[in-house]
């Protein structure tokens, strides 16, 4: 029996300022979780996965992040992947500090 | 303390222009980030989470007030108006961007400090003791030998791409204030029986996924034999180091594979064959570094003010209690400038903090500061007259924390908050237990103990020489903490014992705080150390308290 496949988003560090971004439907780089594309297909994943590695001047350290469907937008499931879209917790830095576009 | 020499400084100018370079060739697309990376780790700028970082080394943890200045304006002008001390007496700098990087790097330059093999598999930062050249009970200030140390490993051709990263730390003092027992090479300064000065090398401490304590191949090493001897280790493990599995390419596997016996007839060979190379360079040099480290004109003053103003207050008293040292002038003390007042992240320092820090080392510290591998700040020279003076001004700023050696003065790393290597968050557990002792106000009661706090198995936060130690792990998805417990990272190094089962993250500090609760109840007198009680007791009452539950069962 083969698991279900969990739905991904593309997610990389931005290559200037190193901070956090998601690959969108429309092929931008989002610095928002909400507005990445929701990829709920395998083979439709690597095909994102590989179109956003080949922009090597633009993003660094590309990979599929397990994310879900939410209300506005795809999700984090993994801890690591909340830190991710908001900063760390010993300050009001990063993503956090700044006003969201939802 | 040492200056470059006209050699150093071109040196790092011109790794300043060449990583200028390669920058830019990575942002106009000339190199990919396969090639950039060994580039940029080789300067000490790593991709964390959520941007850049960019880690600078402070050799042996020696800065001068003038560089101070220069983190603070590298603080304010790149970053986010604060840096962090590290647990390697190195400096991180959470939010570069990379453009900015080469400016950053030309900055640090102009005061004679530099981001080279902060990172990458080559001789890190040199530690020391960090009461060098300051403490009562030095038998030599050990930080003449770290710059020698330094000065060899730089961009030295032989120990550029070794098996794994190189880490050496040095104590001048038989108390061992430098955990020299858990780095790959450790150099701890002792009397052989003519009463000459000399080295004890240990090889192979590390922490990490494999803990272990160094053995030590040489009991007593000739100064003048240093260098070469140090060179013959590293020739040997870098030949039977192993480059083919990362997760035992440290000389500790090196040493437990090959066997103490053998290794140290290998390196004991090999420094029969590098011992003739080397003709009293290195001495002419030593003797020309050790003139730079000559101590600073002690002032010879009363020192009632001192005395009179210790009586009278008594937030000075408590201060003066657990934030001062002996110093070798007995007119003078040592001062820890803590870095972890109550519910602050643990090493970090403001911009308005470093400038203030190096305002008062002029005014009262001889301009000398050392940083920590405990993440705090040192002023080794200051008058015992200068004292309320200095802890006024340092209360300015809530750099008047009297915690050192506390429950609150916890080593953490950044964990998962900033490094991308973690597994879990180390900084909110220790604010939130220095929160609660505070509020529990049982902290002077409990009194020395060392929580160190790691978040992922690579123990930069040192948990395992921690007392208690506080490893954070992913566990199916969920942060999850697992203790440690009698650990000692001094000259009676030991690596602590896994009490049990792991806790959630709203757990922990919970099961701390039953931890503290079993000590009170469990020693003999008020002056029995955790770390003592635990050592006289055992795990089993301590276990007892951390899982309660499970007491009950087994009663059942």
């Amino acid at each position: 029996m083969t698991l279900p496949f969990i739905p991904k988003v593309v997610t990389a560090n931005a290559l200037l300022a190193g901070d956090v971004v998601y690959l969108t439907a429309d092929d931008r780089w989002s610095r928002q979780l909400g507005d990445a594309e929701l990829i709920e297909d395998e083979a439709h994943a690597q095909m994102r996965l590989l179109h956003g590695a080949a922009q090597r001047n633009v993003v660094v350290g590309v990979y599929l992040a397990d994310a879900r469907r939410g209300p506005h937008g795809p999700e984090p499931v993994h801890f690591r992947e909340t830190f991710r879209t908001r900063g760390p917790s010993n300050y009001p830095h990063g993503k956090q500090a700044e006003p969201r576009h939802v | 303390m040492y200056s470059y020499s006209d050699f150093d400084r071109d040196f790092v100018r011109t790794r300043v222009a060449q990583f200028a370079d390669q920058v830019q060739r990575r942002i106009d697309g000339a190199l990919t980030e396969d090639e950039f990376r060994p580039l940029r780790l080789m300067n000490g700028l790593y991709l964390q989470l959520h941007a850049y970082m960019l880690r600078i080394a402070i050799p042996y943890g020696t800065i001068n007030p003038r560089q101070m200045r220069q983190l603070a304006l590298i603080a304010d002008t790149w970053d986010k108006g604060y840096g962090h001390f590290t647990t390697r007496q190195n400096i991180q700098f959470n939010w570069p961007k990379l453009p900015d990087v080469p400016a950053i790097l030309a900055a640090l330059a102009e005061v004679e400090m530099h981001a080279i093999q902060t990172s990458g598999n080559t001789i890190r930062n040199v530690t020391a003791d960090h009461f060098a050249g300051a403490a009562a009970d030095e038998i030599e200030d050990p930080r003449p030998v770290a710059e020698l140390l330094r000065q060899w490993s730089t961009d030295h051709p032989e120990f550029q791409f070794l098996p794994r990263k190189f880490k050496f730390a040095v104590t001048g003092s038989p108390h061992d204030r430098a955990v020299t027992h858990a780095h790959d090479v450790g150099l701890r300064m002792v009397r052989n029986a003519a009463g000459e000065p000399g080295y004890e090398v240990s090889v192979g401490g590390g922490l990490g996924r494999t803990p272990m304590i160094g053995a030590v191949v040489r009991a007593f090493l000739p100064k003048a034999d240093l260098l070469p001897y140090v060179e013959a280790v590293l020739s040997v493990y870098n030949t039977l180091g192993r480059r083919d599995n990362k997760y035992k390419a440290r000389i500790k596997i090196t040493l437990h594979e090959t066997g103490k016996i053998e290794l140290t007839r290998l390196i004991e060979a090999r420094f029969a064959e590098l011992r003739p190379l080397f003709g009293g360079a290195d001495q002419a040099l030593l003797a020309e570094i050790e003139a730079a480290f000559a101590p600073p004109p002690f002032r010879d003053a009363p020192t009632d003010g001192f005395d009179a103003f210790y009586k009278a207050d008594p937030v000075f008293r408590s201060w003066a209690d657990t934030n001062l040292a002996a110093h070798r002038n007995p007119q003078y003390a040592i001062v820890t400038i803590s870095l972890k007042a109550h519910g602050a992240t643990p090493g970090d320092a403001t911009s308005a903090q470093m400038r203030l820090i190096a305002d008062l080392a002029e005014s009262y510290g001889h301009s000398e500061i050392r940083i920590s591998h405990e993440q705090n700040v040192i002023l080794p020279h200051v008058h015992r007259a200068d004292l309320p003076a200095l802890h006024a001004a340092l209360a300015t700023l809530g750099l008047a924390t009297a915690n050192i050696g506390l429950i609150s003065d916890i080593i953490a790393c950044p964990g998962m908050d900033y490094c991308a290597l973690a597994t879990a968050r180390s900084i909110p557990v220790a604010q939130e237990i220095a929160l609660r002792f505070q509020e529990l106000k049982l902290e002077h009661e409990i009194g020395p103990l060392k929580i160190k706090i790691s978040g992922c198995i690579n123990a930069c936060g040192h948990h395992h020489v921690g007392h208690i130690g506080i490893l954070g792990l992913d566990r199916a998805g969920v942060e999850n903490y697992q203790i440690t417990l009698g650990g000692d990272g001094t000259e009676t190094t030991v690596i602590g014992e896994r009490a049990g089962p792991g806790f959630a993250y709203d757990e922990i500090v919970p099961a701390i705080e039953r931890l503290i609760a079993a000590y009170l109840g469990l020693r003999s007198s008020a002056d029995e150390t955790f770390l003592a009680t635990y050592r006289r007791l055992g795990l089993a009452p301590f276990k007892a308290a951390l899982y309660p539950a499970e007491g009950a069962r087994d009663a059942a």
